[in-house]
Parts: C-alpha cells; structure tokens; sequence
C-alpha cells in the first residue's frame, strides 16, 4: 500500500490506456485532429477548457425507418436535434424560453407592430453560398405553402408572406396581418429552419449549422462533421453520430456499456439507480414538460366554474409529482410556464383543499359527480397519474373513472370529445400556449376556453411596444386563468439526458426544444 | 417416375393452398389496419391534431378516396410487383422492407445454424438417458427457460454478460453486424432459448417413441449398429414432428424478433412493422404481411416437404 513503486506503475498503466484510448479515438474518428490538445485529457478536464476532437455518439428515441432530414417535416425530438446540428433558425429560444437571435443578428418592429424588420448576420450555407433574405423567404414559404402540412406552418400564419420581401441581401422585411409584438417568437417556433432557396432535396442536406451532412441511413443513424465556417464558432467535435434506439433499456445499456456517449429521454427510475455513482452523468432539463389534466369548459359539468375550482383543489400536486413522475419534476399551479418569461409567479401556490372542494361542489349542485378521465400511455406518467387523481378525487366525493385509450391517436381522440383528459405539453413561450390553445381561433383548444374577453386581452398585449404593460396584460390573463380556466396544471416533468463522464459542456438549464438543449456543438470529450 | 408426378403434383397444390393463404393474409391485415383507430394522418398530427392540418395530410395522402378503390389500386400495383410507397416518408415500401430485411435474415439464420444442431443434440442426448439425473436436470432446466419472457431474458443477458462482465456488446447500437458480429451473440441467445426448448423436447420424445418402435427392435435384432439406429433409422422419425415445429419457429422468427429487435437496437423487420403500425403507415404495414405471409406458407411447405422424406407415411396427414 506505502509502496510507492506501485503507485509508480499504476500511474504508468493509466497513462497507457489514456494514450491507447486517445489514439484509438484519433483512429476512430479518421482525423488526426490536433493531438497536441488531445494527449493530456485529464488537465484540461480539470480546467475546464473545451477541447477539440472526438466522435460522439448520441441515442435518441426515434421515428422508425420513416425518417427524413427535412427540417420542416420534424415532428420528434431526435428531428429536432438532428435539423438544430446541420441548420438554422432565425432565433431560438433562451432557457426561459425569450427569443434568442441567431441567423438574425437583430429585429425592429414598426410603431404599429405589424412590419418587421430582420438583419441577417454574416453567415454561410455548407456549400459556401451566404445566407441572404431570399433563402430566408423561400423557406418560409415553402413552410407557409397553402397546400403544405408542415408543422409551423400554423407559428407562421401571422405572416403576410405575400407582401412581405427582401429589403436587401441581409434584411428581410415581414409585413403581418395584425399587430404582434412578440413576433421573434415566430422566428424561433419549432421546424422553422433556414434552408437554401430552391431546395427540394434532402438526401444531402445543406444546412448554415454547426455540422456539416456525412451519411443517414433512416431509422439508424445520421454522422454529421464539424463546420469549421459556422458563424459562431466550429464546434468542438469532429463528428457525431445520431442513432436511435427508441427502448429505454437500450439507450440506458449503450450508455453503460461506452456504445454510446449521450442519452435522450431516461426514466426517472433508471436515473436514480446510476446517478453518483460515478459511470454516467444525469442531467435533469427543469421545466420540459407540463403535465396536467383538461377540463371541457363548455360542456356539464365543467361548465360551472365551480366545479373546475373544486377540481383545482382535489389535487394534491405533490403527490401526484412524486407518484406519476417518480418525483423527477416540480408543482404546478394551474399555469403554464413556469419560470418562463411571463409566467405569473405572483399567484398563491394552490395546495389540496377537500373541505372547499367539496364545499364548491355543493354549491353547484354537482354532489355525488361522475367523470370520465381519459388518458392513454401517449406520455410518460399519463395513466399513473390518472389513477392516483381518481383515489384523490373519491376523498372529495368524486367517483373518477378512468378510461384508457390508444396512444397513437390520442391527441385527437381528446381534442373535441369526452370532458376530463390527461395533458402534457412540452415547453413553448407563454405567448404561444395561449395562442394556440387559448382563443377562440386557436386550432387545438382542449379545453374549450372560448372568452370574448381573454381575447381581446391577448389582442392588446401583441398591440402593446412596452414590455412592462404587456406583462402585466399576461398576468391579467394568467389570473383570469389561475380562477377558472380548463387547464388543471399539476407539475412540470424533468427531462432527463444522461452522458458518459467523459462529455463536457451539456447545458443543465435548458428546457428541451430550446436552444441550449441538444446543442452539440457546445460539447467536447475530454 | 409416377411417384415424381406424384409429388409434383403435391408440390403444385401446396403451392396455390400458399398464394391463396398469403392472398387472404393480405386482405386480413387490410380490413385490420382500416379498422385500426385512426388514419395515418391522425397520427402524424401527433400532439398538434389541428383539424385542419389532419385534413389537409388526409388529401395529400389520398386517404380520403373510399377504402375499396383503395385496396384495388394496391392490389393492382402488387401484381406489378409494386409495394407501393410509404405514406409517412414517402419513400417506396420496398426499400422499407429490403432495410429490414438484412438484419433480421442474419439474426434469423445465425438462430437457425446454433438452433438446429443444439436441440438435435439435446434431444438425443435426453432420450439416451431417459429418466437419469442429466435427461431430469435439462427438462427442468428447458422448461424453466421455456417460462422467461424474452425481455426479461434479454435485460438479464445484457446485464450480467454486456455490463458486469463486459464480455460482449450491451447493444448493436451503430454496428454493422457483418463486420462486427459479437453484436449478434446476446440477441440469439435470447432468441434461441425458447425454441431449443420445445424443438429439443420433441426431439426427444420422438427419439424415445422411435427406440421402442418395432421397426428398430428389428433392426436391432439384424445386428445394425446401436448407433447407426439412432441416428439413420430412430432420429429422421423423431425429427419430423420437430420440422413442423421448426417451421413454426421460422414463422416466430421473422415477427417474434420485435422484442429482440428493440432491446439491442437492430433494425429489422420487427422494428419496421411496430413503426409503421403505430404510424399507421397502411402500404408499409400491407408490404410486411405479403412477406410474412410468403415466408410462412413456404417455411410451412420445406416443413412438410422435410416431413414427407423422412417419415412418408405421415403423408395422409398433409
């Protein structure tokens, strides 16, 4: 033990494998890169200081041999990820979900908020063309399509595409339909990536991001390599390699078998039996998805708002939190957005109130309820949830009777019909929540919340330039909600990624589908 | 001569009593998908079912036009040789199932070459012992691996040779298994386990039905060889009603390695017909069921063709 030629020919041996792993890493990645940096891992590790070179490989859930790299066709996460790796969108958003410029250096509104004007920053596509406005326009365009179904064609729908055109090369001008003062967040909606003008192709993609297109093979993998134009820097990797394996124990065993260096999406159960102990980093993204329950506002018996003010009251949220979520998340409070810009943080934690709830009840003559809560295994903790809110509801009286239903029409399914259904929703800006969920117009209004004047509330907002005024219009609209909207919030699920202790620079605020979030070329091995 | 017609002709009907099943598969899954809840428009609305939107996927998928005219088209473009396209990727289905293909024919062979010799082995090896402390310890030992459900066996495998021990690869995530085939290794033996249970206890009682049949006491009393009995007269007897097992298990093979398939992450056919299911991918789904339903009925025919050569009396039953 005190012998210190033992340590000697420890250290010896460890230096070894840290020169074979190093060189079989040179190898692997077919590049010498600079081996320089590369040769000594554990001091900069220590440092802190990125460094260059390597092969990561990340496992995603994925889509099946149906895949495309269509940026404008991404439905899933891992599409998501891989159309953030290879393009560009305008803006993105922060970790508390304000809009970030990125291919747009900056934006002005006119005084009447309906015209916009965007400066692109100097960038480059892979092929070496300049981002101008007219790929700009094309690609949203080819979103906006009329006969299209891209999925932020609805984001862009505020836009006169018709009037709006290119000032210069680097501005393009946006001509709107109406008054928004939180456009920005339209540049940076889900799939609305910069693509070259006149593309129709995507066997080859050519993107302005961080990595450049090497292979796909759909439903397998996709390898992408360092951009080392990109704008904001070239990544700190060579190369990394998109796989999918859609089971958790495999992406779990991949990880913990050095197959694979990044994992999307784990159980909080699986988390919890590896976190600390030293072979895989857990990484917990706060605020990634809102879990809760809609009530039909316009329809028996949540037509009465107290009844859905009851319902408020039945949950108890932290026990909902810990059961359903395996407590890998926070409390809700019937809002969404929590710890998003606008969120009312204001409000008074609700916590459950049987006495009142049954109070409320009987006041609406709605003693001796019965609901239906639909739900599906459609998203993690769905069906726990429902069962444990079912025994919480018979303490206030309320028989709840579950129904599970498919997964893969869910969404749909609950839409229109039944009353009482399971919810989930990742993360958006507050302002796009509303928009699309919340108005009369808005084409996925679960819970029926059709109010002459929540509207015009959001009107004014989108009419206002101040920033402080229109605060304080969303949390006229966050209140109004707090009281007697159709939305029962009762937690925010984590989202958890795991990495191998290798991997630096993993971003731990970042809620998924934001900016920071899956950004890898912010990552280095060391 | 007359027995070769004969046979042809056994041959001949077999083969159109295949079309006609595969045929009737076909049109099975069809009514089957159709009556799925939900189009494929539906689901790839996902999260965002805007009405709309859902509508607007429905017309450019031509999922609006009545299911009949639907199935004819298709069934037109089959008899071209035409899978037709996916409706998610638009992608043609036959370059769907050629991806699949590959790794589950690898993963269904390298289960056959260990699965066949295996249980055979066993199998006679149990009958040679019948009722001794080996012939008791793997039937107890078969059935208790009869009765783990695949996942369970596969974590377990994973686990214990991929994790603690670090002797083969957790998972094929990113590997070609042709250039590197200790990925293949944990899926067959999770694939193999249950098969060499039943297959080799067939084999067995077969070979013990077989040892005290008449036809090798007399072959005995001729003074053949112990050994030449078991293995050129008892053992063909014993291994037809194993043939027939065995093709069922081809059958298994092809669609039961789902499970396999998602816990080591290889994408084969399994994994494409879960996607295409749960994506209701229609043309996808209908191109999987032609060839399961093919496989099938020729796994079925070899079976029975095996079955005829080494034990023609059981002709009457075919």
């Amino acid at each position: 033990m005190n012998n210190p030629r033992s340590g000697f020919a420890r250290r010896g041996f460890l230096l070894a494998t840290a020169t074979a792993t190093a060189a079989a890493l040179a190898l692997t990645a077919g590049c010498a890169g600079d081996t320089g940096k590369t040769a000594d891992p554990k001091n900069a590790a220590a440092a802190g200081t990125p460094q260059r070179g390597g092969t990561l490989r990340a496992a995603f859930p994925g889509g099946g041999a149906g895949e495309t790299l269509d940026p404008h066709a991404a439905n899933l996460f891992v599409d998501a990820a891989r159309a953030k790796a290879l393009y560009d969108k305008l803006a993105d958003f922060g970790a508390d979900l304000a809009p970030v410029p990125r291919l747009a250096e900056r934006w002005e509104p006119n005084e009447s908020l309906d015209t916009w004007k965007i400066t692109l920053r100097k960038a480059a596509f892979h092929d070496g063309r300049p981002v101008t406005a007219e790929d700009v326009l094309y690609s949203y365009r080819r979103i906006a399509d009329p006969k299209g179904t891209f999925r932020a064609k609805a984001s862009l729908e505020p836009i006169d595409l018709a009037a709006s055109r290119a000032l210069d090369a680097s501005t393009v001008e946006f001509k709107l339909k109406r008054p928004y003062a939180e456009f920005p967040n339209v540049l940076a909606a889900f799939g609305a990536y910069i693509i070259p003008k006149d593309t129709t192709s995507f066997d080859k993609p050519v993107g302005s991001g961080p990595f450049t297109f090497a292979a796909f093979t759909p439903g397998k993998s996709l390898v992408v390599k360092r951009n080392d134009a990109y704008w904001e820097g070239a990544p700190h990797l060579d190369q990394v390699e998109f796989v999918v394996a859609s089971e958790e124990s495999a992406r779990v065993s991949a990880l913990l078998g050095g197959q694979v260096q990044y994992a999307h999406e784990l159980s909080p159960a699986t988390a919890r039996t590896h976190e600390g102990k030293g072979k895989i980093e857990v990484i917990r993204l706060p605020g990634s998805s809102m879990q809760g329950f809609v009530m039909k506002t316009d329809r028996p018996p949540f037509n009465d708002p107290r009844v859905r003010q009851a319902f408020f009251l039945i949950a108890d949220r932290k026990e909902l939190v810990d059961g359903a979520l395996s407590g890998a998340g926070e409390v809700g409070n019937d809002l969404f957005g929590k710890g998003y810009r606008y969120y009312a943080s204001g409000l008074p934690q609700r916590t459950q109130d049987l006495e009142r709830a049954r109070a409320l009840l009987k006041e609406a003559g709605a003693e001796n309820l019965k609901v239906t809560l639909d739900t599906a295994p459609a998203a993690t903790g769905f069906v726990e949830a429902a069962g444990i809110f079912k025994e919480q509801a018979a303490k206030a009286g309320v028989t709840v009777e579950v129904k599970v239903g498919n997964k893969d029409t869910y969404w749909k399914d609950i839409l229109d019909n039944g009353t009482f259904a399971s919810y989930r929703s990742g993360s958006m800006p507050i302002e796009s929540h509303i928009s699309q969920r919340l108005l009369t117009g808005s084409t996925t209004n679960a819970t029926k919340w059709k109010q002459k004047d929540f509207d015009d509330l959001y009107q004014q907002a989108q009419s206002t330039r101040d920033e402080k005024e229109r605060a304080a219009l969303y949390e006229r609209m966050q209140r109004r909600l707090y009281d007697e909207g159709g939305f029962l919030i009762w937690g925010f699920a984590d989202w958890i990624v795991a990495t191998a202790p290798t991997v630096h620079g993993v971003d731990a605020k970042a809620p998924a589908n934001t900016l920071d979030w899956a950004r890898f070329d912010k990552i280095w091995i060391a | 001569m007359d027995r070769v017609t004969l046979h042809l002709h056994w041959v001949g009907r077999r083969l159109l009593l295949g079309l006609g099943q595969t045929a009737a598969v076909v049109l099975f899954v069809f009514a089957l998908t159709e009556a799925l809840p939900g189009d494929a428009a539906v689901a790839l609305a996902g999260d965002q079912p805007d009405p709309e939107r859902i509508a607007r996927i429905r017309a450019a998928l031509d999922l609006d036009r009545p299911t009949a005219e639907r199935f004819l088209d298709w069934a037109a473009g089959l008899l071209h040789g035409d899978l037709g396209t996916s409706l998610v990727s638009g992608r043609p289905v036959s370059g769907y199932l050629a991806g699949g293909l590959g790794p589950t024919v690898l993963l269904a062979s390298a289960t056959l070459v260990v699965l066949l010799p295996l249980s055979a082995g066993l199998g006679v090896l149990c009958a040679r012992r019948e009722g001794g402390p080996l012939d008791r310890t793997l039937s107890a030992l078969t059935l208790a691996v009869h009765s783990v459900p695949e996942f369970a066996l596969g974590v377990l495998l994973a686990t214990v040779f991929g994790l603690w021990l670090g002797w083969l690869p957790p998972t094929a995530v990113g590997a070609d298994p042709l250039t590197d085939p200790a990925v293949l290794v944990l899926p067959v033996l999770v694939l193999i386990s249950r098969p060499v249970c039943t297959i080799s206890r067939l084999v067995r009682a077969g070979m013990i039905d077989a040892m005290a049949s008449p036809y090798v006491a007399q072959a005995l009393r001729y003074g053949v060889g112990g050994g030449r009995v078991r293995w050129a007269h008892a053992l063909p007897n014993a291994l037809a009603p194993a043939a027939q097992q065995l093709a069922r298990t081809c059958d298994w093979l092809l669609s039961g390695v789902i499970v396999v398939e998602a816990l080591f992450v290889i994408p084969g056919l399994g994994t494409v017909l879960i996607d295409a299911v749960a994506a209701r991918d229609v043309p996808v789904v209908q191109g999987m069921a032609v060839v399961f339903g093919v496989v099938t009925v020729l796994a079925n025919l070899g079976a029975d063709l095996v079955a005829r050569r080494f034990a023609p009396r059981a002709e009457v039953v075919a």
